[in-house]
């Protein structure tokens, strides 16, 4: 039998407590979720730094990666199979896509990326067609299969109905996660009903297009992920944490060029501060060596560093005030001031914080050839953009909301054993006496 | 402090007016693949290369009031217009050592005054610039079928993208 189509003797079955059981009866997804650079996702959190704020967000990626898996499993193989429009020989690279779609990212990916200049959909792209075990899996199937999973998950496949069960405004990816961390947050919000949504995907030449008859199911869902962006993604704890977070990842970068001996030295990151990232230094970088630094890293001689890490194991996080860039300008650069005059480095205890600066979003149909929108199939078979028909839809998506923090030390500040004058013209100025 | 949202600010002054989001998404991109210094994260979408990151940007800046954004009707859909506003014209002002560079600014207003369709296709051409040419001219006609984009079009995008890569070497020498 050929390995594409090969069919475990026993179909397998993994316990989740989002969509109950995840079902496996292809042996090539079976061996995917065996290879180590999969495993590897455990490792990871999907949520990052969240956990500081909600502790049940310990959730990996792996977690996440089998929930879009076994999404897009119910919507080829019970929901689109014998459909015109779905070419059934697809199956398969829809399935290994949706399983490997994260598998690039690192530890706290966003802060790392930013910081290092990384991307993990490059990683994702070298894991699929490099020499790994994932790729071993994918090359069985046909030697150009790696490619073209690799290029769904770039989104450059001209398989363009497969791409968009991956990545798009309503598809397995974003369900997953909005579920997946609304059940590990313990939120009440971020609820929808998925198997509805499923059921009334169709799918089109371009993309899966929703009937009407499920707008409600679709409002539900985009509803979620409005609340799920301010209430959740979006925390001002979570953003301190990872506030703390990039700022030692900057101080250890730059201890590191200015040839700071550190006790501890940290081998697992010397090629990302050289710029000579290998995809094998790469893989070696988890969660649990990260924090393996952090850990002894507070036992360093540099004070910003110890103070750091100090901050980021014990919870001791910064606070934050509202703050408008426009308009408070002067103020920041007044601040930064009297930060050095009081002897804290503004650099790394005054940090301006957007909204931009994080990786959600919430639905916005945009204008025309922006993005994809959602679009809805009528009764009639025309097409027509969400918005356009939901006046709930509407309302939020018209709804402008951005936001900047600033972050500080409030500890230090409140500690008037030093610079007492200083610190008080500092509190008066950020309004938190 | 939101110095990548004065590099934004300062690429819609140098260009007078942007009509159309989706063309400043490529415009922006471009720039970047030139070397100029965005920081904006791009993925691979329908339309092309395309940041959320620039398109909330984008938002904030409206929100500051640093930039004037006008929303108009246009079939279907809406389009929207951007030109800076006299506060954002005061904010660039404390950046302008970090945000001026003198070839950006000749770069964009070229850029301007192409179309959004050719701008779609210069910044996918430019997105796929590791494939050797040949292997370009296909994934153009397969990623972008609907658009119809013809082999001489494809030519045109390669000229420009010469065009605008010696426009920045001047500057370097």
């Amino acid at each position: 039998m050929a390995y594409a189509t090969e069919k475990l003797r026993e179909e397998k079955v993994f316990k989740d407590p989002v969509h109950r059981y995840v079902h496996v009866r292809d042996r090539v997804i079976w061996d995917l979720i065996g290879t180590k650079e999969f495993q590897r996702l455990r490792r990871i959190k999907q949520l990052g730094t969240t956990f500081l704020t909600f502790h049940g967000a310990e959730h990996s990626r792996l977690n996440h990666s089998l929930g879009v898996y076994e999404i897009v499993r119910r919507i080829v193989d019970d929901v689109f199979i014998g459909r015109s429009e779905w070419n059934e020989s697809n199956r398969l690279l829809s399935l290994c896509a949706a399983l490997l779609h994260d598998l690039g990212h690192g530890p706290f990916s966003h802060s790392f990326e930013k910081v290092f200049h990384l991307d993990h959909e490059q990683f994702s792209q070298q894991i699929i067609l490099g020499n790994t075990e994932v790729n071993q899996v994918l090359s069985a199937v046909h030697p150009n299969f790696p490619k073209q999973v690799a290029e769904v998950i770039a989104k450059t496949s001209d398989e363009k109905l497969v791409v968009s069960l991956i990545s798009s405004q309503i598809d397995a990816d974003r369900m997953d996660y909005l579920l997946r961390d609304a059940y590990f947050t313990g939120v009440s919000y971020g609820h929808f009903d998925m198997e509805r949504i499923l059921r009334v995907m169709r799918p089109r030449e371009d993309q899966v297009v929703i009937k009407k008859s499920g707008m409600h199911a679709v409002e539900d869902y985009i509803m979620s992920r409005y609340q799920m962006y301010w209430q959740v993604y979006f925390h001002p704890v979570t953003r301190s944490g990872e506030v703390v977070l990039t700022k030692i990842l900057h101080r250890a970068k730059e201890l590191y060029e200015q040839f700071y001996q550190f006790k501890y030295e940290p081998r697992h990151f010397y090629s990302m501060f050289k710029n000579e990232l290998t995809l094998q230094d790469y893989l070696n970088l988890d969660e649990a060596v990260v924090l393996y630094y952090f850990q002894v890293w507070q036992e360093e001689d540099d004070p910003i560093l110890r103070d750091l890490c100090r901050r980021f194991m014990d919870r001791h996080l910064f606070k934050y005030v509202e703050f408008d860039p426009a308009k408070e300008y002067r103020k920041f650069i007044d601040l930064s001031a009297l930060f050095k005059k009081a002897g804290i480095d503004p650099e790394y205890y005054l940090v301006l914080d957007s909204s931009s600066d994080l990786p959600y979003d919430f639905y916005r149909p945009g204008e025309e050839e922006e993005r994809l929108p959602i679009q809805l199939l009528m009764p009639n078979g025309e097409i027509r953009e969400l918005s356009r028909e939901s006046e709930i839809v509407e309302a939020i998506s018209g709804k402008r909301r951005t936001d900047h923090k600033l972050y500080f030390p409030a500890d230090i500040l409140y500690d008037e054993t030093s610079k007492k004058n200083i610190k008080r013209q500092i509190r008066q100025l950020l309004g938190i006496r | 402090m939101l110095l990548e949202h004065a590099k934004i600010l300062h690429a819609i002054q140098s260009s007078g007016e942007i009509i159309g989001r989706k063309k400043f998404q490529k415009m922006i991109y471009i720039a970047k693949k030139l070397a100029f210094p965005f920081q904006e994260k791009f993925q691979f979408h329908f339309y092309g290369p395309y940041s959320e990151e620039l398109t909330l940007q984008l938002e904030e800046l409206v929100n500051m009031g640093l930039i004037n954004e006008i929303k108009e009707k246009k079939g279907g859909y809406y389009q929207y217009r951007y030109t800076v506003t006299e506060n954002g014209e005061d904010f660039i002002h404390m950046f302008d050592e970090e945000v001026h560079h003198p070839k950006l600014n000749e770069c964009l207003t070229d850029m301007n005054e192409q179309s959004s369709r050719f701008l779609e296709l210069v910044s996918t051409v430019l997105y796929f610039d590791t494939l050797p040419k040949e292997q370009v001219y296909d994934k153009i006609s397969q990623v972008k079928s609907k658009q119809k984009y013809t082999r001489e079009e494809i030519d045109q995008a390669f000229a420009y993208i010469d065009s605008l890569k010696e426009k920045v070497s001047l500057q370097v020498q």
